[in-house]
């Protein structure tokens, strides 16, 4: 076939559309790390890798890259750098606490594709698992093999390992269990500046520093997980399910501690307020009375006789404190249920108001009563609606407010409860975060529970790991640039879970 | 711990000694110098059942300390040598032998009030059992002999002691053991035999030890490191015995020191230079000579 001249010139600007030349030479750099399809630089991703699970707003996303496997972070991590750009790593984006938010464009480093589970040594009782292995994914996979992955954020169906890692996520089964850094043997990890090393060990403690204990919840301040080494628990041969109610809060809270003081330690110790009993008992039917103050959910696991005698005794003490009823779950179906309300809680609220600001501090569990009260009261002051679900075995707080962001003056009161409830758990003799982390929305509360001199040497540790400060800056330490607001509360996304 | 703090300085290399029972783990064997000697604050603070947390200086020694708890029906996953403190057995890191049932020392410290290189006094993570507030400078000081800060007063996870247990001795293989026990607290294997641990509620260990007993296990007496033994993290060496799942070996004589990538030793040295520039802290010590 013979080509005109002029065909030949059009083909030619065709060939030339059909793949833009690339103008940034960061984006360049990447996508000869990653080839086209796996570089985004659009506004499209731009602006949906700019939230997370959180209401918290930063800046914008950068170049977004979706990396498959250890050597490409590495190589996402040293382009970034060697351009003097800083990146932020971000798994499913279900955080609570803006840990992931973007400020200054960062290249954000989504670690979701390298979701293979690599290894599982029943035997040794590990798995080593990529950062973008969801949580469910896990314990789902380990089905019949008599083992679980213990850490059960109420986001599991959708959050990642590495996220877990990152934020040291807790759940409701940690109050036994520990929380993620229990759970963490070793950890594979890019370093800020590129070096790829493996922090902790298989078995035992490894050697030196625990490199390890330091990375995991370090909110991808650190360098990035890229191979994570997981512990696996044994799953327990008998489990119960206890639902008791009670007409005052204070009832609950007061079982919460007396269970604990009299040398029971509980899988799970679960507290739920009236409004959220309200929201959840319609669709969950677990049988929550609907005219109880508050429920505690209380799981007992272990060997069969030390359950059975954990049941009686903890009926004796709920009953003490002003227990309506104690009641086991008789079957797989009736535990299922009274988990599915607990477990869906977030997701019923809607019903109420269209906008929530969910909180997560911790307190000294002896004071869980006095606490809740001034909660309760702050609330009150400010004409507001607060819903209470929270791990009250660890003292683990989640006051969550509901409001409507349409309503004139309604979120600088939000936010104004927010941080008292902030201050009161603080006073109280407590921490400013349980599970969420502190990411952009806390840090401005970090000089409430630490002097300058402890955050100094919390940033000593930071620039260890991180010399040039590029690694997710401007989160976790107040000092450094500000970046993100809590001011513009907006609806939390859809698939929100506490 | 404003006398503790005063008598750290800001001048001069100093180290804290504790019981003296693991002096020489990690040290350094060329360093010779006069390096002031000084006591972590001694006592009980209090101990808080219903919090499972007790606040303890970290001179006070770990036998104290477990007699203290178990007055309150608690105990700490740490033990030691006679006569080796708290603030020792956490600087040197290693895990307790029931660490099955107790859990490992890295989850033991809550927080920690220091004295850095520098003079200061800071405070390291918090009060309560569930903290994730900020960087974790308590998992690196546990297991860091003392040479990124000096640590005077902890606030320590504690747990129910458990309502019976038993060490039980046999010859069944240990996949046979592991399989029989749920969650046993220690199971030690020599190549030959099993010693075994097991707690909880007594009708429960009761079960376990019938179960056991069927395997041709017989009761045994909590077992001891013979003298001259050490212990590291490793393979089962010739004579040694294995402490299943915690990756311990004991075995007899000395150990060498562990490997350790140039990366990771790169990354440990930049800590210690952020902490304290001047090695004034526990000079003669290296967390990279010990194994754990």
């Amino acid at each position: 076939m013979v080509i005109s001249p002029l065909t030949r010139s059009l083909l030619g600007r065709l060939a030339v559309r059909r793949v833009d030349p690339i103008t940034d030479p960061l984006e360049r750099d990447l996508v000869e790390v990653l080839g086209r399809g796996r570089v985004e630089a659009g506004i499209g991703a731009q602006s949906l890798y700019s939230h997370d699970g959180s209401v918290t707003r930063g800046g914008r996303a950068g170049i977004v890259c979706f990396p498959e496997s250890t050597a490409e972070v590495a190589a996402c991590v040293s382009v970034s750098v060697s351009h003097g750009r800083p990146f932020v790593p971000r798994g499913a984006g279900t955080g609570l606490s803006g840990g992931a938010v973007p400020c200054d464009e960062p290249v954000m480093v989504v670690t979701t594709r390298m979701d293979v589970i690599h290894e599982v040594d029943v035997e040794r009782r590990l798995a080593w698992v990529g950062p973008g292995v969801v949580n469910l994914d896990l314990s789902r996979h380990l089905e019949g093999t008599g083992l679980h992955f213990a850490p059960d954020p109420s986001s599991q169906q959708a959050c990642t390992i590495g996220g877990n890692v990152a934020t040291n996520s807790g759940g409701p089964h940690c109050l036994l269990y520990g929380v993620t850094s229990a759970h963490v043997l070793a950890v594979e990890v890019v370093l800020p500046d590129g070096e790829v090393v493996i922090l902790g060990a298989e078995e035992g403690r490894a050697a030196g520093y625990d490199l390890r204990g330091a990375f995991v919840g370090g909110e991808g301040t650190l360098g990035i997980a890229t191979r994570i080494c997981v512990r696996l628990t044994e799953d327990p041969p008998e489990v119960a399910t206890l639902l008791l109610d009670f007409d005052r809060v204070a009832g609950a809270a007061d079982t919460v501690s007396a269970v604990i003081a009299a040398g029971i330690v509980p899988a799970a110790l679960e507290i739920m307020d009236q409004r959220v009993i309200e929201a959840v008992e319609p669709f969950a039917h677990a049988g929550y009375p609907l005219d109880a103050a508050a429920v505690l959910i209380v799981e007992l696991d272990g060997l069969p006789a030390g359950v059975a005698t954990a049941i009686d005794r903890i009926e004796v003490i709920g009953t003490a404190h002003g227990a309506r009823t104690v009641r086991v779950a008789a079957d797989e179906d009736e535990r299922t249920r009274i988990w599915k309300g607990r477990k869906s809680a977030f997701g019923a609220i809607a019903v109420i108001k269209p906008d929530y600001y969910l909180n997560d501090t911790v307190i000294p569990r002896t004071r869980l009563t006095e606490v809740l009260s001034r909660v309760y009261e702050v609330i009150e002051e400010r004409d507001l609606i607060v819903m209470n679900v929270f791990h009250a075995g660890d003292g683990n707080l989640h006051p969550l407010i509901v409001f409507d962001a349409r309503e004139p003056g309604v979120m600088e009161r939000v936010l104004e409860a927010g941080e008292e409830i902030v201050r009161i758990s603080v006073e109280a003799g407590g921490v400013l975060s349980g599970e969420h982390g502190i990411g952009l929305e806390k840090k401005r509360f970090m000089s409430m529970q630490f002097s300058p001199a402890d955050l100094e040497a919390q940033d000593r540790l930071r620039r260890a790991f991180d010399v040039e400060g590029l690694a997710n800056p401007a989160k976790v330490l107040p000092s450094g640039a500000s970046c993100g607001h809590v001011t513009s509360l907006g609806r939390a996304p859809d698939g929100t879970w506490v | 711990m404003a006398a503790f703090r005063d008598e750290v300085g800001d001048a001069g290399t100093v180290c804290v000694r504790g019981g003296g029972t693991r002096w020489l783990v990690g040290a350094v064997p060329s360093h010779a110098g006069d390096v002031r000697q000084i006591s972590a604050p001694l006592g009980i603070e209090s101990i808080e059942p219903a919090e499972m947390t007790v606040v303890v200086g970290s001179g006070t020694t770990v036998a104290d300390l477990a007699s203290a708890l178990s007055e309150h029906g608690q105990e700490v996953a740490l033990d030691g040598p006679v006569g080796a403190t708290v603030g020792g057995a956490l600087m040197v890191g290693r895990n307790p032998l029931r660490r099955g049932r107790l859990g490992e020392i890295a989850d033991v410290l809550l927080q920690a009030d220091c004295v850095g290189a520098d003079g200061q006094a800071f405070t390291a993570g918090g009060p309560t059992v569930k903290n994730v507030t900020g960087f974790d400078l308590c998992r690196l000081l546990v297991g860091s002999l003392g040479t990124l800060a000096l640590v005077g007063r902890v606030i320590l996870r504690t747990r129910p002691l458990p309502e019976a247990g038993a060490w039980m001795v046999g010859e069944a293989p240990t996949g046979i053991v592991m399989e029989a026990l749920y969650r046993p607290a220690t199971v030690l294997w020599d190549g030959v035999r099993s010693t075994v641990r097991i707690e909880g509620s007594c009708a429960d260990v009761a079960d376990e030890i019938r179960c056991l007993e069927a395997l041709g296990f017989t009761a045994a007496d909590e077992p001891v490191l013979p003298a001259g033994w050490d212990r590291w993290s490793g393979t089962l060496p010739e004579g040694g015995v294995r402490a299943l799942g915690s990756g311990v070996v004991h075995k007899p004589g000395p150990v060498g020191a562990p490997e350790v990538s140039v990366g990771v030793r790169a990354l440990a040295d930049r800590l210690r230079d952020a902490f304290d520039p001047l090695r004034r802290l526990n000079p003669g010590r290296d967390p990279y000579r010990m194994t754990a």
